[in-house]
């Protein structure tokens, strides 16, 4: 989620590390960037202007201190600010019980499927022994079939009434016969509508009076553009919602919609649907996400898994040779080594930092072996002194490693930028973070190890 | 299309009010930038956008005496552009005409199918639909609905089945019965998802086997309230399939659809059908021009 806005902020990362001084002038390029940044990814207009109005007077009414330098405190800046867009804590769910959930959104934002995916989370993680689906989705045909079906497939109770033609006196009963059966959660699946229309937009705050529902979640696309603030402010004003469920970030998406109806209606994200199984839904956590968009990774989760599984001798020595700036192909081979043994790539990959924007798949882990390939198709002392590498021995190396010559010059480029920023991280905050992840990350915007195309 | 132009105008009045006071005087930085925020509201994407303001700004050099009308008429007229495409115009020699229809999960693949159907049969096309999405509880359901409601006879298998035999079972269904078009209704499958292209692949290529060309229409179907994304996943499909046309759906609410001009300027697919409301007459072919107007505001 967020990949894209992530990978332009790396960006914009790069550009303040630049920047000596902040005045007005000298800001004005980088937050130019920020707003072309959040407007690429479907960020309202609106909201992107007043985010870089409010970066821009945070920035400019710092005090300077010694300590931080100009680009540092920017960056710190669009972090806090980002965080606020994203909003704070995560919100627990309504404690009463029987708990009543209202799901509602445009058609095809997947709210039949939220519905019985929810069902699942809240008797895995919220301790609901018996939750119920009420459908009354009673325009789309066999809305109530696929709601059904999905209730079997879970196991937990169904009602509806396939021969009503009033959503709201459906629900009403539905739920009175849920309760009386023992439910201690009901969820009511409705009809997706769009904003406009005033028949609809009435059905359902005649469905909220029928079902007077704990929680009324928006379903919304996670690709939802521009209007998804008026989608938002529009359901909100019908029906107070408490919480947003975005849907289908298993795609690309940007989300930066998800940022606006926060931004806009003050309504939380709550949860993520992340996939087509029943199971494929998450809790959002809105104070780790602010620094994954950023590009600065989720340093805290990635910490917690490195201290798992990585050699800390090894990483300490890496840091070392890092920090000094001498760091050779020899150890970018070991560093990347440590990295696979963390486990799946993709997982890793979104928490570290620069790297967010990159689609993590069989098509980079294919690319982690081919550089692995040419690395290890090196001599040793190639490895300790990369400058060796002349055109004849690159043409061996790719020979011996199934690449091309291309292939292995793109590698070394992109290892002597990495080795160039990490020369530009020397001192500051770089240093503890890599001593403790041994050479995991190092400064924004430049691939990791073995990730060339 | 009518009430749906003056729906859409309706809903882009505040942008076209804005606009047209950014227009009525020369182009300086902020009214530039205005213009451009006008059109991203509109879903228009960045690239465009920059497009429409480099040659309203070039048309006032040109021109000083140049007023809002005349610099949204330069506007439309690029968007038009972009848009291009000339009329659907179907060979029946090739019948049954096999249509796929593709997309991202609730595009509204199943519903345009139905509607499609309904408006060839109409025009004295008998059609015939393939319910070829397997995998979404009751979508054979959904589908089968519409039919009987419609009149239009429909293919379809067991949940789970491959939809690659169900692509087939209906094409051969069509010829059988001398149906001219075969509507091939897939499931829904992000663009990320490469097994998932993949199966997409594979049902073009078995409906192939069952009528030569076959399918020869692979359309994309768009949610038209989406953003920028959508414009990601048309390149995917386009390159996965060989998309030959897109729908546009859900144009009846707030959203503009902009994002279309972005698909067709990504992919160079025209715009075949945009849906516009619930009922089965609500699928209409989009006039470039026409929609190019409202999106500014004339």
């Amino acid at each position: 989620m967020f990949a894209a806005l992530s990978e332009r902020f790396s960006k914009v990362l790069r550009d303040l590390r630049g920047l000596s001084k902040i005045t007005e002038p000298s800001l004005e390029p980088v937050l130019a960037e920020v707003r072309q940044a959040l407007m690429a990814a479907d960020v309202h207009f609106r909201v992107a202007r007043d985010f870089t109005e409010r970066v821009k007077a945070a920035c400019l009414g710092q005090a300077v201190t010694e300590s931080v330098t100009p680009a540092q405190m920017a960056v710190k800046v669009i972090h806090d600010e980002l965080a606020k867009l994203l909003g704070g804590e995560a919100r627990a769910l309504a404690a009463r019980r029987p708990l009543r959930i209202l799901l509602v959104g445009l058609h095809g934002s997947g709210k039949t499927t939220t519905a019985a995916k929810l069902a699942r989370h809240l008797r895995a993680k919220e301790g609901v022994a018996k939750p119920f689906l009420v459908g009354a989705d009673i325009h789309r045909p066999a809305a109530i079939d696929q709601l059904e079906t999905l209730a079997a497939q879970e196991g937990v109770g169904f009602l509806s009434d396939r021969a009503s033609r009033d959503a709201a006196a459906l629900a009403g009963a539905a739920l009175a016969r849920a309760l009386a059966e023992g439910a201690d959660a009901v969820i009511v699946d409705t009809a997706g509508r769009l904003q406009a229309d005033a028949d609809l937009m009435a059905e359902v705050v005649r469905i909220r009076e029928a079902v007077r529902p704990d929680e009324v979640f928006l379903v919304a696309d996670a690709a939802l553009g521009q209007q998804a603030v008026d989608v938002a402010a529009r359901f909100h004003a019908a029906t107070p919602l408490t919480g947003l469920i975005l849907t289908k970030l298993d795609g690309d998406a940007r989300g930066g919609a998800a940022l606006s109806i926060r931004e806009v209606t003050g309504v939380p994200i709550r949860y993520l649907g992340t996939g087509e199984k029943p199971g494929d839904f998450e809790t959002f956590q809105p104070g780790r996400m602010a620094g994954r968009i950023l590009g600065m990774g989720d340093v805290v989760s990635l910490v917690e898994k490195a201290q798992a599984t990585v050699d800390q001798r090894e990483a300490e020595r890496l840091a070392e040779k890092m920090r000094k700036g001498d760091f050779d192909l020899e150890d970018f081979l070991s560093q990347m080594r440590q990295m696979r043994s963390m486990g799946p790539l993709g997982d890793i990959m979104k928490m570290l930092p620069g790297m967010g924007g990159m689609q993590v798949g069989a098509r980079e882990e294919g690319m982690l072996r081919r550089t692995e390939a040419i690395l290890t198709s090196m001599t040793r002392r190639e490895r300790r002194k990369p400058d060796l590498l002349n055109a004849s021995r690159r043409s061996r190396i790719a020979r011996g490693s199934g690449t091309q010559v291309a292939d292995v010059n793109a590698m070394l480029k992109q290892f002597g930028q990495m080795r160039d920023v990490m020369r530009m991280m020397r001192g500051g905050k770089g240093k503890e973070l890599m001593r403790r992840m041994g050479g995991m990350g190092g400064g924004g915007g430049f691939r990791p190890p073995g990730m060339f195309r | 299309m009518a009430g749906w132009l003056d729906r859409l105008r309706a809903g882009l009045s505040r942008t076209a009010d804005s606009l047209a006071s950014v227009l009525g005087r020369p182009l300086d930085a902020r009214s530039a930038r205005l213009l451009e925020e006008g059109l991203l509201a509109a879903d228009l994407g960045p690239e465009t956008a920059a497009e429409v303001v480099a040659a309203v700004a070039e048309a006032w050099r040109r021109e000083p005496a140049l007023r809002s009308g005349g610099a949204a008429e330069v506007a439309a007229a690029v968007l038009a552009r972009r848009l291009g495409g000339s009329p659907w115009r179907p060979d029946w020699s090739a019948a049954p005409l096999v249509i796929l229809l593709v997309g991202v999960n609730g595009a509204g693949k199943t519903t345009t199918a139905a509607k499609l159907a309904h408006r060839l049969q109409a025009e004295g096309h008998p059609a015939l639909l393939g319910a070829c999405d397997t995998f979404r509880a009751a979508a054979g359901a959904q589908l089968e609905a519409w039919a009987t409601r419609l009149g239009v006879p429909v293919v379809g298998g067991q949940p789970g089945a491959d939809p690659a035999a169900v692509a087939f079972d209906a094409v051969a269904a069509g010829r059988a019965r001398g149906a001219h078009a075969v509507l091939l209704d897939s499931a829904g499958r992000l663009h990320t998802k490469a097994h998932l292209m993949e199966e997409l692949r594979k049902v073009a290529r078995v409906a192939g086997k069952a009528h030569p060309g076959a399918p020869h229409e692979r359309w994309l179907v768009v949610d038209g309230s989406l953003g920028a994304n959508s414009i990601e996943q048309a390149k995917v499909f386009h390159e996965a399939v060989g998309l030959t046309g897109l729908v546009v759906t859900k144009l009846d609410g707030a959203g503009k659809g902009g994002a279309a001009v972005g698909i067709a300027r990504a992919t160079g697919v025209p715009v075949r059908f945009i849906g516009v409301g619930e009922a089965p007459d609500d699928l209409q072919p989009l006039d470039p021009e026409a929609y190019a107007r409202a999106l500014v505001g004339l």
